[in-house]
């Protein structure tokens, strides 16, 4: 399998499991070159982490700012949460 | 509240907020302060499905103003007693507790929030993805400790989970590098898109392998791009990438 249909491979993969579907137009044939870039699930662990997303089952008891500034501790980042909105 | 708390590490904080201010799933437990009949229940509850007008709570992060949320799905799941258990599916920015007491005054016995659990945010939801702060805490010791990362990337999902949701374009290799720079994307960069894509929508611009590279404003429909030799077709909004990850041949002189 070429390393673009093993790309879009994975995005339907996480679509489909989150419930959605993706109808394709494909306006050209194009590859993807393995010397730059990675398959989002063959990132090295730490660029996994700094490129991630925990579903986390929120406790009782603490806010959800106390639960997240936890998280960013542990993992030792400067930036972790749920960021703000984009206006269109 | 318990559930379905999406949290952004680093890099992925940029993004995030475009899922939390989606549609959420709710499973609230509501106290009656006095008897209501089911069918009572029923009818009032007839009256928050769609859109409802909400004053936000006085407890509350945001302007209180008078606002319109939409609620799509009201169910009533339980009522034991003086206790209703609710699954509402609604608008990001719909306060739940209001809700119950809102409930409460148009059964004329009124009502509280007893408990409320999210089992839905955007494409997040109570799966078996969902993890507990122990689960999280475990894994990050088994990699730490006993450098096992399988755990880390179960507990771990990549930030491209938290845009499937959206209309998405997948772009050719050489196009790359100039969306990480902020360019707005035309039509030849283009190898795929879904056809979800209309103008004024927020759509993900992917690499072929899949790797998020930025959020954008489209300024032309699927259908309309697929027609198109040329031009500007999405407004590059926020870019995830970074500079250099793909070769800059974009760059007429290299």
């Amino acid at each position: 399998m070429g390393l673009a249909e093993k790309g879009v491979k994975f995005i339907d993969k996480i679509t489909s499991h989150a419930g959605f579907k993706n109808e394709w137009i494909v306006l050209r044939e194009d590859d993807t070159s393995p010397d730059y870039g990675v398959l989002p699930y063959e990132r090295s662990i730490e660029e996994h982490i700094k490129n991630g997303v925990i579903n986390l089952d929120k406790p009782p008891g603490p806010t959800s700012h106390e639960v997240v500034a936890w998280i960013k501790k542990m993992f030792g980042l400067e930036r972790a949460g749920h960021g703000g909105t984009l206006e269109l | 509240m318990t559930g379905v708390l999406p949290v952004a590490l680093a890099n992925a904080t940029k993004v995030i907020g475009n899922v939390i201010h989606t549609v959420k799933e709710y499973v609230m437990v509501v106290q009656l302060h006095g008897d209501v009949k089911d069918k009572e229940l029923l009818e009032a509850l007839e009256n928050f499905r769609g859109t409802i007008y909400q004053k936000p709570p006085l407890r509350s992060s945001v302007k209180r103003t008078i606002r319109k949320r939409t609620i799509f799905e009201l169910e009533l799941l339980e009522h034991n007693d003086r206790y209703v258990l609710l699954r509402v599916l609604c608008e990001a920015g719909t306060y739940m507790r209001k809700l119950a007491h809102d409930l409460g005054l148009l059964l004329g016995v009124g009502a509280h929030m007893r408990e409320l659990r999210r089992t839905r945010t955007g494409p997040y939801r109570e799966d078996e993805t969902l993890v507990r702060m122990q689960e999280v805490s475990e894994a990050l010791y088994l990699w730490k400790k006993e450098g096992d990362e399988r755990y880390l990337r179960r507990v771990i999902m990549p930030v491209e989970t938290a845009i499937v949701h959206i209309p998405k374009i997948m772009i050719r290799d050489t196009a790359v590098d100039a969306i990480a720079h902020g360019a707005n994307l035309a039509v030849p960069g283009i190898v795929r898109l879904t056809r979800d894509v209309e103008p004024g929508k927020l759509v993900a611009i992917l690499t072929l392998k899949g790797e998020l590279v930025a959020l954008g404003q489209a300024l032309k429909s699927a259908e309309e791009i697929a027609g198109m030799k040329r031009g500007i077709v999405v407004k590059i909004k926020r870019v995830y990438m970074k500079t250099g990850v793909y070769p800059p041949v974009w760059r007429k002189n290299k």
